[in-house]
Formats: C-alpha cells, structure tokens, sequence
C-alpha cells in the first residue's frame, strides 16, 4: 500500500495539536496554582473539580473508545446484527449509571477515595476484598489499553505507514504528556478527539449513503452478502438469549472499570455524574451509525483483508485524502485519551490499593502522585510490550476475560452502596467464584464471550460474565447466611481502619 | 418515577419484542431503527427522573 501524503500530513499535524494541549494541560483548570506540590488528588484526579461539560467529553472520549470504532463495525460487516448488540449495551448503562454513580461519587467526594478499591476498604473493613477489587481492576485494564493500541495500529496501517515505529512513537508521546499532566491531558483532550468524531461520523452518516444511494440501498446490500450466507438481517433465534445477555452484562460492567470510575471521581459535583447519565447517551447515538458503517462497506463494494480495516477502507475508497486523514487521527486521538484515563486509573490503584498498604504505609499524598506517575508509565510500556511482541489475539482473549472478572467486582463495589447485610467474606467467596467459573467457562469454549448452558434437554447461550455474576452473588449471600452476625467483626474493623 | 428507568432495560432486552425487519423506516429496517429510537427515549426518561428527584428537593 503507498503512503497517502496529505492523509498523512493531516494526520500529523492534528497529532502535534493535541501533543502539544496535552503538554499545555498541566497548567489547565488550576492545575499551576498548587506549585509543584501536586498530590495524587490533582494527578489522578485533575483535582475533582470538572463540571457538566468536561465530564461529558471526558467520559464520552473515555467509554467510547478507538477499540469501539473499529471493532463494532467490523463486529456488524461479519456478523450482522450480532454485532449490534453495542448499541442496547449503550443505552442501558446509562438508568444504571444514574441510579448507581451518583451515590459512589458521594462516598468517594466524602472519604477522598480515589479509586473503587478504596471505597471497598472503606466500607468492609478487609484488606483481602480490597486488594480482589484492585487487583481485578488492574488486570482488566491491562489489556485494554492494548487495545487502544491495536485500534491505532489499524489507522497507522490505513494511511500506508509500515512497521511498528510510528505506533510506538505516539505511545512514548503519550506516556509522557500523562506523566506530566495526569488526568487534566485526556480531560482536554478529549474535547478535541470528540468534536472531530462528532464531525466524522455526522459527515459520513450524511455523505455515505448519498454516495450509495439512501440507506435503504445501504440496507439492502448488506442483507444480499448476508442472505448469500444464509443469514439475515436480523438476530437468528439461536442468537437472540446471548444477545441480550452480552448487552445487560456489558453494560453492568462498564462503570466497574477503573477508566470509567475515575472519569466519575474526577467530577465536581453528584448532580454533574447524573446529567451525564441524561448527556452521554448522545455518544450511543453515534455509536449507532458508527455500526452501520459496516453496513456501508458491503454498499460501497469494500474489500478487505481482515474486518478490522473494514472503517479504514471505507474511508480510503469514499472521500478524499484530507479527509481521510482527518478521520484516521480522530480515531488514531481517540486511542490515546482511553489509554490515558486507563493507565491512570491502573496506575491509582497500584499507588492506593497496593502501595500504600503494603509497601510505604506513610507515603504522603505527594509521594502517592509520584508513584503514580511511575506507574502509569509502566503500564504504557508494558502495553506497549504485549502488542509489539505477543500476538494480538492474546489481548484479545485477555480483555474479554477482563469482562468477565470486571463483572465480579460488582457485588463488592455495587451492594456495599445500598446497605451493610453482605460483608467480605461472604462477597471475596463470591468473587473468587465467579472468577474461577467465569474463566473456565470462557476458556472451555476457545475463548468465547458466550455459553450454552443446558438446562432440561434444552440449551440456553449467555453471556459468561453474567452467568459468572449470578453464581457469585448466589455464592455471596449463601454464604453470608450461613456466617451470620460471625462476619459482623469487620465493620468494627473498618470504622478502626477509617480512624487510623 | 424511578420505575420509568426500568423501561429500556424491558425494551431492549426482550429481543422478541423488535427481532423482525418490517416496518422500515426511512430504509432502515424495524430491529436498527427501534433500538436507535430507544436512545434518545433512555435519555428523555432519566431526564424525567431527574427533574421529578430534583423538584422533590431529593437529596
């Protein structure tokens, strides 16, 4: 493939733009005016004090990340309406979210939690359900920060570059614009990748079809490949259970992440994370013509190697090269504001959840900022590592089991804000089963999201993380019912852990 | 009024309820434009909640 030089001089200098806001960002939002004495509050955190708006793209660049854009349509150009199980996904995270997130933030604005971890600690008492809920969190994480990478990697590979230097290039600059501004870098960021997602996807929704011939004719191409296969436009009823299931588990575990905890903590106020919940919907809306573009390819007579390219085609063969370029660095930017937030919400619970009580117990909350920084430098290159020397699918298989484990921190994380009746042992019973069947069950199958289940002669196919979610809160309250008034010395515990 | 945030849960999960082509709408076949429209009524329904909690001096 030639190297297209004005998609790529687009690139480039939107690159550099936002390279250099990120550099800029430090100083962003009063971020100067505490001197050099930044603790982990204003690190992690960008000192908790983003409003409506900020939150809104933060959030919005942070869940809907570049991972999104590429696999979701090529999710819907190989396997049709499957694929678009993402949008219902988007839609019910959101009740949850305003129910749930609201109350979090208040506990975490009240105490100084940073992560969710902390809130666990501060709620049960129990350092082993803390370092569970960490743990799981940063292993989740890992591997989908990789995934930015390979979402990068894919409009790398579409402006014509070759080999792994140019991917590397951006992740250092990254990696250091993190180290030097924390969470305020993706904040500002994001403003910039999601106003030019925002004109992408408005241009192309408009625009492609016009090209093509109307959606029906969109439509109706894609239902011809898909008829040729024997299958149609919508959901075979074999499909239909795990559709749902894949939807209503998905959409449980996107707030566990420590991406999007972090995006909630940083907020200024309650009332901020539940207009969010009204707001972010708008960015499922795209979403939603985002997974048609798969549609669009099969229209407009792309071909392609691998479905992964399917966006990065579509572009290459429907606009031109300014375009083109415009569009590859919104999605190329819109890896690096997740992998950011990522990286330093990982990076927040090895320092608070790990550091803190087992290696330094009387780090300062300067000194906390200072390993973070080191961590989340860490994190990148490790990253980094996997996708330059693993093969991709390891990621892969990885970050759909992190689904699955991210899943089990529900319980802990979820009840904890509703009441007092579970407490950790009962819940870390829970977790570490659901683990441990969440897992097998995956790997039993190849690494597949989904499982059939076979209950009377008859097969039932769900989502693995929420079959795995309703053993471990079976497990959990079992458990608790049999341990009683017995598992009751922990909150004596807490309330001696939050005095200390 | 919080029971209103169960209904996209209920619209979208049951797939029986909108697992067919017709009708169309403006091309787009029943399954696509349905789970599209549920969009915006999730956020015009948190919205209702919210305004409700908010008149309510909630909080």
């Amino acid at each position: 493939m030639e190297i297209n030089w004005i998609a790529l001089s687009v690139f480039i200098f939107f690159f550099a733009l936002v390279t250099v806001l990120g550099f800029a960002a430090s100083r962003w939002h009063g971020g100067g005016t505490k001197g050099g004495g930044g603790d982990l509050h204003e690190w992690g955190l960008g000192g908790r004090q983003f409003g409506t708006w900020i939150t809104w793209f933060l959030l919005g660049g942070d869940l809907y990340t570049a991972y999104t854009v590429s696999p979701v349509p090529a999710a819907m150009f190989g396997a049709g309406a499957f694929g678009f199980f993402a949008l219902p996904y988007a839609s019910i995270a959101y009740p949850f979210m305003f129910i749930v997130m609201p109350l979090l933030w208040q506990r975490a604005h009240k105490a100084g939690y940073v992560t969710s971890a902390d809130f666990v600690f501060g709620h049960y008492g129990s350092r082993w359900l803390e370092f569970a809920i960490a743990l799981t969190g940063v292993v989740a994480t890992m591997p989908y920060i990789a995934l930015q990478l390979v979402g990068m990697e894919v409009v790398i590979k579409g402006l014509g570059l070759t080999g792994e230097l140019p991917l590397a290039a951006a992740f250092v600059v990254l990696a250091l614009y993190t180290y030097s501004a924390g969470l305020r870098a993706p904040a500002l960021i994001a403003f910039v990748k999601d106003l030019m997602i925002y004109i992408v996807v408005i241009v192309a929704v408009v625009l492609v079809p016009a090209k093509l011939g109307g959606y029906g004719a969109v439509f109706s191409a894609a239902g011809e490949a898909f008829h040729a296969k024997g299958a149609t436009l919508v959901l075979k009823p074999a499909q239909q259970l795990p559709y749902a299931t894949l939807a209503f588990g998905s959409a449980l575990a996107l707030f566990m992440y420590p991406h999007s905890m972090t995006g909630v903590f940083a907020a200024k106020s309650a009332d901020a994370v539940r207009k969010n919940a009204i707001l972010l919907p708008a960015y499922s809306f795209l979403l939603g013509f985002i997974a048609l573009m798969g549609y669009m390819a099969y229209a407009a007579h792309v071909k392609v190697a691998t479905n992964n390219d399917v966006v990065p085609a579509l572009f290459n063969t429907l606009f031109p090269s300014w375009f083109t370029g415009f569009a590859f660095a919104a999605i190329g930017i819109g890896a690096l504001v997740p992998a950011a937030v990522m990286s330093i919400g990982a990076a927040n619970l090895f320092t608070r959840n790990f550091w803190k009580p087992y290696v330094n117990t009387n780090v300062t909350p300067q000194g906390e900022a200072k390993v973070a920084k080191m961590v989340s430098l860490l994190v990148k290159v490790g990253a980094l590592a996997c996708i330059l020397f693993l093969p991709t699918k390891f990621a892969l298989d990885l970050q759909l089991l992190g689904g699955v484990w991210i899943l089990q921190t529900f319980p802990s994380v979820v009840f904890g804000l509703f009441g007092r009746w579970y407490r950790a042992p009962a819940l870390l019973a829970g977790w570490a089963s659901g683990l441990v069947f969440g897992s097998w069950m995956a790997l039993a199958d190849g690494t597949k999201p989904v499982h059939t289940y076979l209950i009377g002669g008859e097969g039932y196919t769900i989502y693995t993380g929420l079959a795995a979610l309703a053993l471990n809160i079976v497990v959990a309250t079992v458990i608790q019912l049999v341990l009683g008034q017995r598992g009751a010395g922990s909150t004596s515990s807490a309330k001696a852990a939050n005095a200390a | 009024m919080r029971i209103l945030l169960l209904l996209p849960f209920i619209g979208l999960l049951l797939t029986p309820l909108y697992n067919a082509e017709t009708p169309a709408l403006f091309g787009f076949p029943f399954f696509y434009w349905y789970q599209l429209v549920w969009v915006p009524l999730t956020s015009l329904l948190i919205w209702i909640v919210y305004k409700s909690e908010k008149n309510k001096g909630d909080e």
